[in-house]
């Protein structure tokens, strides 16, 4: 933690981001609405973020993961009867789970096979989901009163979330601090080198796809309840995209970046929505300027220009 | 009834095999995962459907569709892809850009309903063959796979240009030292490998059908196919798409539900063995 609050200027602007992440408990419930999102997505975007910015391994499955623990969730609540924590935590369950089995599959493979595979990996599960019908109600998907059993406002959904989130991105972030975090970054950068001093590689893959499986499962868990209904289009590629992007934008191996990625992607989102119906065509444009001017992100393209100008004076 | 379901498999195989050669082409020797592959595929379904319906004639859609997709193929590589060339990630992630964009427009121009080309007059009815009725276009389509199978095979292994194609694919910077522009061939290979993908739509459009998810699922097989082939390997591809389309077809009678669970199978037991594909070198 004392890295943290090491300065004054830190602290305040830590102080800033609290005011900033309490404001939306203030604001008409529309924004309510999408600040939750936000939170939700920038999990998910972390999430990706801990296997593509500290292990070296760019993954495109992990709105299938994300949509499996929202499809769990649902089904276990509102089609099975159970309780809603208990649910949750089977969501998070499965996510875990079926990120372990991706993680074993894909591990031996790096850079292109190993995004390759894991899009295919997420692709199955879209195609299971959408031809499933009798448990995942194939193209209508699940719809549930999640959110009115356990009796919360959207404010007070915020406010849980905010919760949650705030504990998930702090073990998120003492997960790429540890010990274990630094032997990923190491693999990173150097997998032989890794090996070769006697650590097993494929291993910290393994643990480290399952554990930012549990991270992209605890962001869908939360989707589950706020947003109520499943359907394919949780699962499908797009999402994985969206999640991958989100983690771009704020910057691959920054974390925290992944806050300001989902803010910009959901605020375009909610802002083309507004005039077009064509949000994919938005996405896959964003997505393709981004590969092409700023591929370190928004924040380190803003970056290298102020260092550029800095050079100038 | 058991025959019948193979040629099923097989049929479905041959149209997984030209459309997944064109990927795996293109993935051998330049290295790009084209993910807009699949959405090539729809539009050459669509584009087909379209200029069949316009002349009347199944051949001239099924030229059209493959040169419009050749075109795109050619604006794809020279309009996007020049600008990240030696970004292997950076390429991939642009070309899954450019299949949202594809698939987006498409949905645009055709709407979301199902489309199916018209089978042409000489390709209506069954063939008996033995005891079994079978539908004359799906056996059109296996005739088809099985010719791009041979004239590829003969492209790659007996012309110029494929021995350049080959040469390219396991040491690029030697071909280059030689003097060969290989931009060149790039850009050759990069249109065929599109061409495949318009030529499959058409097909896939006339007994499978077109509608806006038909190109993520073709490419689910297209990258099954290629995980299990190997890169840039023909043969592989071959084996693959006899591989997906045979278990495919099985899974559908079996498991309706869960066919798309069964090509998960082989891919995992051969991941596990050969991470690079049964025919993949390491690049």
């Amino acid at each position: 933690m004392s890295a943290l609050f090491t300065s004054p200027l830190r602290i305040f602007w830590l102080a800033l981001l609290a005011c900033g992440m309490l404001a939306p408990l203030f604001l008409p419930t529309y924004y309510v609405s999408v600040a939750t999102q936000i939170l939700i997505f920038a999990v998910l975007a972390m999430s990706v973020d801990v296997l593509a910015g500290f292990a070296g391994r760019t993954p495109l499955c992990h709105g299938a993961i994300f949509g499996t623990s929202t499809y769990v969730v649902l089904y276990c609540a509102a089609h099975a009867g159970l309780p809603l924590p208990l649910a949750m935590l089977l969501g998070v369950l499965a996510a875990t789970v079926l990120a372990a089995v991706f993680g074993l599959l894909a591990v031996r493979t790096s850079g292109v096979y190993f995004l390759l595979l894991t899009l295919a990996l997420g692709l199955i599960v879209w195609g299971v989901c959408l031809r499933w019908t009798q448990v995942t109600g194939g193209e209508n998907g699940l719809r549930g009163q999640l959110r009115a059993q356990v009796g919360l406002s959207s404010r007070e959904l915020y406010a849980a979330v905010l919760f949650v989130v705030a504990i998930v991105t702090f073990a998120m972030w003492r997960f790429v601090r540890s010990p274990f975090g630094l032997t990923l970054r190491g693999v990173k950068d150097g997998e032989s080198r890794m090996s070769s001093l006697g650590y097993n590689v494929p291993l910290h893959l393994i643990i480290a796809f399952t554990a930012s499986g549990y991270f992209a499962g605890i962001a869908g868990a939360l989707y589950a309840v706020f947003n109520d209904f499943v359907s394919p289009s949780t699962v499908q590629l797009s999402q994985s995209v969206s999640g991958l992007l989100m983690a771009i934008v704020g910057g691959i191996g920054t974390l925290f970046g992944a806050f300001v990625g989902a803010f910009l992607i959901i605020a375009l989102e909610q802002a083309v929505s507004m005039f077009t119906e064509r949000w994919l065509m938005v996405l896959g444009l964003t997505f393709i300027g981004i590969m092409i001017f700023a591929p370190e992100g928004v924040l380190g393209k803003a970056r290298l220009i102020m260092a550029a100008r800095k050079l100038q004076k | 009834m058991l025959a019948f379901q193979i040629m099923n498999g097989l049929t479905f195989a041959a149209l997984l095999f030209v459309v997944a050669s064109g990927f795996t082409l293109i993935f051998g020797l330049l290295r790009i995962v084209n993910l807009a592959h699949g959405a090539l595929y729809l539009f050459g379904g669509y584009i087909g459907f379209t200029i069949s319906k316009l002349t009347g004639s199944f051949l001239i859609g099924g030229i059209g569709a493959m040169l419009c997709v050749a075109i795109m193929g050619l604006l794809l590589d020279q309009g996007l892809l020049r600008f990240v060339r030696g970004f292997e990630l950076r390429q991939v992630m642009l070309t899954l850009g450019v299949a949202f964009v594809l698939n987006d427009l498409a949905l645009v121009m055709w709407g979301g309903d199902t489309f199916t080309v018209a089978t042409p007059e000489w390709l209506q009815g069954a063939v008996v063959i033995g005891s079994l009725f079978y539908p004359k276009f799906r056996i059109f389509v296996l005739v088809v796979g099985i010719l791009v199978f041979i004239s590829l095979w003969l492209l790659i292994n007996k012309t110029r240009l494929g021995a350049l194609i080959r040469a390219g694919v396991d040491d690029l910077e030697m071909v280059e030292a030689c003097g060969i522009d290989i931009r060149r061939v790039f850009l050759v290979t990069f249109m065929l490998g599109s061409a495949l993908a318009g030529l499959g739509g058409m097909l896939g459009g006339t007994f499978l059908a077109l509608y806006p998810s038909a190109d993520a699922e073709i490419l689910v097989f297209s990258l099954a196919v290629v995980i299990i082939g190997g890169r840039g390997s023909l043969v592989g591809a071959a084996i693959g798409s006899l591989l997906i389309g045979l278990l495919n077809t099985f899974g559908q009678v079996w498991f309706p539900q869960l066919a798309y669970f069964v090509i998960f199978g082989p891919m995992a037991v051969l991941l596990a063995f050969r991470p690079l594909g049964l025919f993949g070198k390491a690049a």
